[in-house]
């Protein structure tokens, strides 16, 4: 499989803090992630790093089988919008919009000017007197107007109201059938973009803890409601990410696929089950991750 | 009836199924495409290709090449016996196993059931 962008060992040090700790992983042409986890896993580093804006301590990262370091070529086909993007003093979306069709070969105009209708985005207004919501929404019709072979949005949607999302993943879905892409979400409404998402990658403490097709993470655990013994009995031995209690009841996340057996016995000890939602298998994994990492810190 | 426990392409290439089953979707007529699926359920066009797949494998809709999708004759039979056979499983196992958590007899479940039916043939 041909990748368009490929991560191998990737470190970033901020003096001893590390905010990036030996990431690999490769993105595939035409394919929508979602690059997921909790405030400083090194999501906008790591961004950062593939669209050289900023440097590696060490590791490789490459992408369209160049280095992107100061390769206009290379830069050029890729889209990095900030959810706290600058822009220039005293300038209007307008003039963004401007300078965005310079530098993006595939910037298709047609869509820019629907976008700004769909969102009421007023374009002669400086930026600076721009609310949150149609700041953000700069960032998004640049990102997508772009029609950068890679896009990364960082949390596109600050401020943005629930209609102005449903414009926004619908606006995406839509272009995205047409020209198909590489699009990288960064974002914390994960159940909102669950569907929309065909992979996910997610950080936590620099590291990449899941990556995985998002099919694949829909059945990867399961909830267990039930009596606090026979739940006991049927999560014995299996990797339990989480626990909760309520008076003799107990609800016991575990992950691994449910076999037939499995199912059978469930029914048959009156043990209700249910899924487990993409967003809570990730806040699941970041604290069982979290876990793991404290237990080797006192083993040590 | 929806279950979230199942991939998403699964619940996509039931919804269509159920279009078939309940007439909407009439035999050697156009399904809807992948784009249009991914746009109404708002889910990434590689599920809803996923989706389709699965029934092409199953004979439930066929490809005209540069046209779209359609739906075979004889789909709407077939489903039918599929999930009449499915049914008890699916459907009587639950509703047995709250009425007996209930107390309530086969008679009881018998009298509810044929209740239910009268109102809906009256209605």
């Amino acid at each position: 499989m041909t990748k368009v962008v490929e991560v191998k060992d990737l470190t970033k040090r901020f003096g001893n803090t590390v905010a990036l700790d030996e990431v690999s992983f490769n993105l595939e042409p035409n394919t929508i992630y979602g690059l997921l986890g909790r405030n400083g896993a090194g999501k906008t580093t790591l961004m950062s790093i593939i669209t050289a804006q900023a440097f590696a301590s060490s590791g490789k990262v490459q992408v369209f089988g160049e280095e992107p370091y100061e390769n206009a070529g290379v830069l050029r086909r890729m889209c990095f919008m900030r959810d706290n993007q600058v822009y220039p003093d005293s300038s209007k979306p307008v003039h963004a919009f401007r300078i965005a069709r310079l530098c993006f070969p595939n910037w298709n105009q047609a869509l820019a000017e629907r976008l700004v209708a769909d969102f009421r985005l007023p374009v002669a207004t400086p930026i600076k007197k721009l609310s949150r919501g149609q700041l953000s929404a700069v960032g998004a019709i640049i990102g997508l107007a772009a029609r950068a072979e890679v896009t990364f949005f960082d949390e596109p949607y600050l401020g943005f109201d629930a209609a102005a999302r449903e414009i926004f993943y619908d606006r995406l879905l839509e272009d995205y059938a047409e020209h198909p892409r590489t699009i990288v979400l960064s974002s914390h409404l994960i159940d909102e973009i669950a569907n929309i998402l065909e992979r996910v990658i997610v950080l936590d403490n620099g590291r990449v803890i899941l990556n995985d097709a998002t099919d694949d993470l829909r059945d990867r655990a399961v909830v267990i409601r039930g009596d606090n013994t026979k739940v006991a009995a049927f999560t014995a031995g299996r990797a339990v990410i989480h626990r909760q209690a309520l008076g003799a009841l107990s609800a016991v996340t575990v992950l691994g696929h449910l076999t037939h057996q499995d199912r059978a016995a469930l029914t048959a000890n009156d043990l209700d089950v249910s899924p487990v939602t993409l967003q809570q298998l990730v806040v699941r994994a970041t604290q069982a991750a979290a876990g793991t990492a404290a237990d080797q810190g006192a083993a040590r | 009836m929806v279950d979230d426990s199942k991939a998403l392409f699964l619940q996509i290439a039931e919804r269509i199924e159920d279009s078939i089953v309940d007439g909407h979707l009439a035999e050697e007529a156009q399904a809807p495409s992948t784009n249009e699926l991914a746009a109404f359920y708002r889910i990434n066009p590689a599920t809803a290709l996923k989706g389709i797949g699965l029934l092409v494998d199953k004979g439930v809709l066929y490809k005209q090449r540069g046209i779209g999708m359609f739906v075979a004759s004889g789909a709407r039979q077939a489903l039918l016996k599929e999930r009449r056979a499915a049914f008890s499983d699916t459907y009587l196992e639950p509703l047995v196993a709250e009425a007996h958590k209930l107390g309530l007899s086969a008679d009881d479940l018998a009298a509810l059931i044929n209740q239910r039916f009268s109102e809906r043939t009256a209605g």
